[in-house]
């Protein structure tokens, strides 16, 4: 019997129960070698900060991890930190903090949206879903983050990929597949993430200006200059009034562009960039680091979203094509902002159904982008495909599925009917 | 060497090479199959020079459906296939077999679409990495990650092998600088992942494929992101007494949250070497030499020297040169990227050995390093990409002495499995192709290797496309050979190795 068996054998589990909260590995696999057994499919929980986004599905028991928590090993010199998958964002944020480190990735806070206050969620609900804030441009997204991981498959069994280190090209890339798989194809049980040290200051240069067609040109050529930002949104004047900061005065539309760095070079590239930009003294703000830091907190947290009931989308395009995108949606009753300097464009609408929703899918397909449905009203997300996948990729999927998760108990049709 | 066990061969394929090559002469323009054995020689081996095998044939599509219809073909008449890119890979990932369809992608050399708006470059795969740089750089924009053999190695290679570079820390590795893909796979389906968007939606198949190493598809577009070239670029030369000094250095330049562009470490052995060879004024008296290099906006590198300055200081350093000019950093980098002749001065041949460690473990392993070099009596030195633990120990030896070869290829293997037991990994950036193939299970267990294998044979039923490659054949941890260099030749020895 091996030291794992052992082990296992040791484990006594009440398997009528409908939710398991599991604390420790060996009762996942406990848990999943039944679930296997007996074909029961789980429906996989962190702290529920995104549970909502994805599919309907049928399952018969829910793997809470929430108690499946704690900081396995943290070591700031090395750049990682390794922890259990259910360990919640905030307390890795807690730890990361007294060493003036970071997840440069600043994943979205989901809470405001869903539950109207903060719930950034658990490190395993972050690299499920891969959404990834307003530094992407920069600093990649989530996925790129992951040094390695490990999990249990389907079948039970214990699986990891890569280490600690940030370089390592041992076999498949497996830590990339299992990001934003929404919990599909492995229970992940430790994951190893790559941490940055917080920049020494953070300003933000706020242009003041309503106009779609120019904010798109400012962030074009910020993300084409030598100043490195770090950040660049568009807010319409309608979401103008949400942002009132001390630095800046203006109501309105808004183009914010963020730098950061030790501060003599932040302070010098910022000058450059309002020159590079030909912005008059009186067309701009700059919001020094405290309040640099609110606001976009506040934009990673969706808060001008925060009071909306439903039909959010994240639209994804090449940054070339979202002024003719969202001159296209203007058609439909729709609040947006975007993010990414340019790329990722967050949509409300007035109103949503399914015909609705196939023409904005077809404008942005059209556009090279794709469309995920975020917050839904239940009949429309009954009936719509909340991930769009064409069939050759639903072919490979499926059989990818399958390697990992033969059975299809994890999380079935979260993402695609039959995957 | 030479032992080294690959798939089976299928007699039923070697005996109808004829009929294959007249088949295949119908789906591509005919002299675009190669079958003469004086054509197929350039092709029996990669930058893995030790092993050599002869291709059943060579075939050089021009468009994506050939490389479509090739495989199609392939896959339906049971034949192995093994892609090529530029062929300069180090782990041996496009040896051929001698059974194999070779599929050389040299025709697929042309860049496709510069997309400054997008701030990509979509090009076909053999387009060489430092092509695409020379693409853009008129403009003020290059391609980030750059590994040492970038004038030579392909693009479509680097993502098979998700190469890096001495700037990965900061920029990352290909995999962090891809959008998109247009690969085939073995059943001949056209597939897409990715394109100019910053994500594509559902699972991460662009991730999956970078880095496989050949045995999930076939590259034949790729897109890449390109970043604007910094404003200043500077770079430290500083000696220190000893090689915990050097590592310590690392550690709290990293705490201090200075993210460096490049960090290199050289041991005495190589400093001296390198020295010798290219003369490039380095401090021959330390026992570690460390290049520091950033790059930004002037009032930034600034800053960051200043404070990298101050931290060598409080470590002791023995001598520190900052660069006053474009030439002069250049200078500081000559002799590391002459690290490799160099020690082909040293000795008539030598194997550079590719592990990953974390950071902190650099003094612990080259101990461990020095102790193994007393214990077969080889000498080596030590070349560090302290950035990102990326470690390239030089394990001098003579190929004519027998012993001599095997006690290297042991001392290798050692050193690997050393890098995995402190935390670190067997190959940072080179690949494990059919180099460390028998490694693996150093690293991974069966479970692992199961799930990767699923995958494999999920997009692949029927194993064909580059088998023998990455998984062990057999479930043993054999020392096998590495990167090997007689008299300081390399095959392609015009091409920078660091």
């Amino acid at each position: 019997m091996s030291m794992e068996e052992k082990q296992n054998s040791q484990i006594s589990l009440d398997f009528n129960q409908n939710i398991y909260k599991p604390t420790s590995r060996e009762e996942i696999v406990e848990i999943v070698k039944n679930c296997y057994k007996k074909n029961i499919p789980l429906e996989i929980n962190g702290l529920k900060s995104k549970n909502k986004i994805g599919r309907n599905f049928q399952s018969e028991k829910t793997l809470d991890l929430s108690d499946f928590k704690g900081i396995i090993d943290y070591k700031p010199e090395e750049l990682y930190i390794k922890v259990k998958a259910g360990t919640p964002l905030r307390e890795i944020i807690v730890e990361l903090n007294k060493n003036n480190q970071q997840l440069a990735f600043e994943p979205n806070d989901f809470g405001y949206l869903f539950s109207g206050e903060s719930n950034s969620g658990s490190i395993g609900g972050v690299v499920s879903c891969n959404f990834a804030g307003s530094r992407r441009f920069k600093v990649g997204s989530v996925r790129d983050h992951i040094l390695g991981f490990q999990g249990v498959n389907g079948k039970g069994e214990t699986i990891k990929s890569g280490g600690t280190v940030v370089k390592n090209v041992t076999g498949y890339d497996l830590s990339k597949l299992i990001s934003g798989s929404f919990g599909t194809l492995t229970i992940l049980t430790e994951l190893s993430i790559k941490v940055l040290p917080k920049p020494e200051t953070s300003k933000t240069l706020v242009i003041k200006n309503p106009h779609l067609k120019k904010a798109i040109d400012f962030l074009g050529k910020a993300l084409s200059s030598s100043t490195d930002p770090s950040g660049g949104v568009f807010y319409p004047d309608y979401f103008g009034k949400n942002f009132v900061l001390n630095d800046l005065t203006h109501e309105g539309g808004l183009t914010a562009i963020r730098i950061e760095g030790p501060i003599n070079s932040v302070d010098q590239r910022l000058n450059r960039l309002s020159k590079e930009l030909s912005l008059l003294d009186q067309e701009i703000s700059i919001l020094d680091n405290e309040q640099s830091n609110i606001f976009w907190n506040r934009t990673k947290n969706l808060e001008v979203f925060k009071s909306l009931k439903s039909n959010l989308l994240r639209v994804v395009l090449p940054i070339s094509e979202t002024l003719q995108v969202i001159q296209k949606l203007k058609n439909y009753e729709i609040k947006y902002f975007i993010d990414w300097g340019g790329s990722l464009i967050w949509a409300s609408f007035d109103q949503l159904n399914t015909k609705i929703l196939s023409e904005i899918k077809d404008i942005v397909k059209k556009h090279q982008g794709y469309v995920t449905l975020i917050k839904v009203e239940e009949d429309l997300k009954a009936s719509a495909d909340i991930f769009t996948i064409d069939p050759i990729k639903y072919k490979i999927s499926e059989k990818i599925k399958r390697s990992f998760d033969p059975k299809r108990i994890f999380n079935p049709g979260k993402m695609y009917t039959g995957i | 060497m030479s032992s080294l066990q690959m798939p089976k061969v299928d007699n039923s394929i070697m005996s109808k090479k004829d009929k294959i090559a007249l088949d295949l002469r119908g789906i591509i323009n005919s002299k675009n199959v190669l079958s003469n054995p004086n054509e197929l020689r350039p092709f029996e081996t990669d930058g893995l020079t030790a092993y050599r095998k002869m291709p059943l044939l060579v075939v050089m599509p021009e468009t994506v459906e050939e490389v479509s219809q090739i495989l199609k073909y392939c896959n339906e008449n049971k034949i192995k296939v093994v892609p090529r890119g530029a062929g300069t890979g180090l782990s041996g990932g496009s040896m051929p077999l001698e059974d194999c369809v070779l599929i050389a992608m040299g025709k697929f050399n042309k860049i496709i679409e510069i997309d400054y708006e997008n701030r990509c470059v979509v090009t076909q795969p053999c387009v060489t990495n430092l092509a695409i740089t020379h693409a853009v750089q008129d403009k003020g924009f290059y391609y980030a990650p750059d590994p040492s053999s970038q004038i030579a190695c392909s693009i479509g290679g680097n993502v098979a092998e998700n190469s890096g570079g001495v700037h990965s820390l900061k920029y990352g590795a290909t995999t962090n600088n891809l959008l998109g893909i247009e690969v085939v796979l073995m059943d001949g389906t056209i597939t897409r992942f990715g394109g100019k968007a910053m994500d594509a939606e559902g699972y991460d198949f662009l991730g999956l494929m970078t880095g496989s190493e050949g045995l999930l598809g076939v590259i034949t577009e790729v897109t890449v992101k390109i970043l604007k070239s910094p404003e200043v670029v500077k770079a430290a030369l500083v000696g220190f007494p000893s090689i915990e000094d050097a590592g310590n250095c690392v550690a709290q330049i990293i705490a201090e949250g200075c993210i460096p562009a490049g960090m290199e470490i050289m041991d005495k052995a190589l400093t001296k070497a390198t020295n010798d060879y290219s003369k490039a004024g380095y401090p021959t008296d330390a026992e570690a030499m460390m290049i520091i290099e950033f790059d930004g906006t002037e009032h930034e590198v600034e800053a960051y020297i200043q404070k990298a300055k101050d931290i060598a200081e409080k470590n002791n350093s023995s001598s520190l040169k900052i660069s006053k000019s474009n030439e002069e950093r250049l200078k500081f980098w000559a002799g590391r990227k002459a690290a490799f002749p160099a020690c082909g001065v040293l000795a008539p041949d030598y194997m550079c050995m590719d592990g990953s460690i974390p950071r902190g473990k650099l003094a612990e392993v080259l101990n461990e390093i020095s102790r193994l070099s007393k214990k077969y009596n080889l000498p080596v030195a030590n070349a560090f990409h302290a950035g990102d633990g990326n470690l390239h120990p030089l394990i001098m030896f003579d190929a004519n002495d027998k012993n001599s070869l095997r006690k290297c290829e042991e001392f290798g293997a050692d050193i690997l499995k050393y890098c995995v037991k402190v935390g670190g990994a067997l190959t940072g950036e080179h690949g494990v192709g059919i180099e460390k193939r028998e490694l693996m299970c150093e690293a991974f267990n069966d479970k692992d290797i199961q799930q990767q294998l699923t995958i494999k044979v999920a997009l692949d039923p029927n194993s064909l496309l580059n088998p023998g490659k990455v998984y062990p054949i057999l479930r043993k941890c054999a020392e096998e050979g590495r990167v090997h260099v007689h008299g300081g030749k390399t095959k392609f020895p015009d091409i920078p190795r660091f």
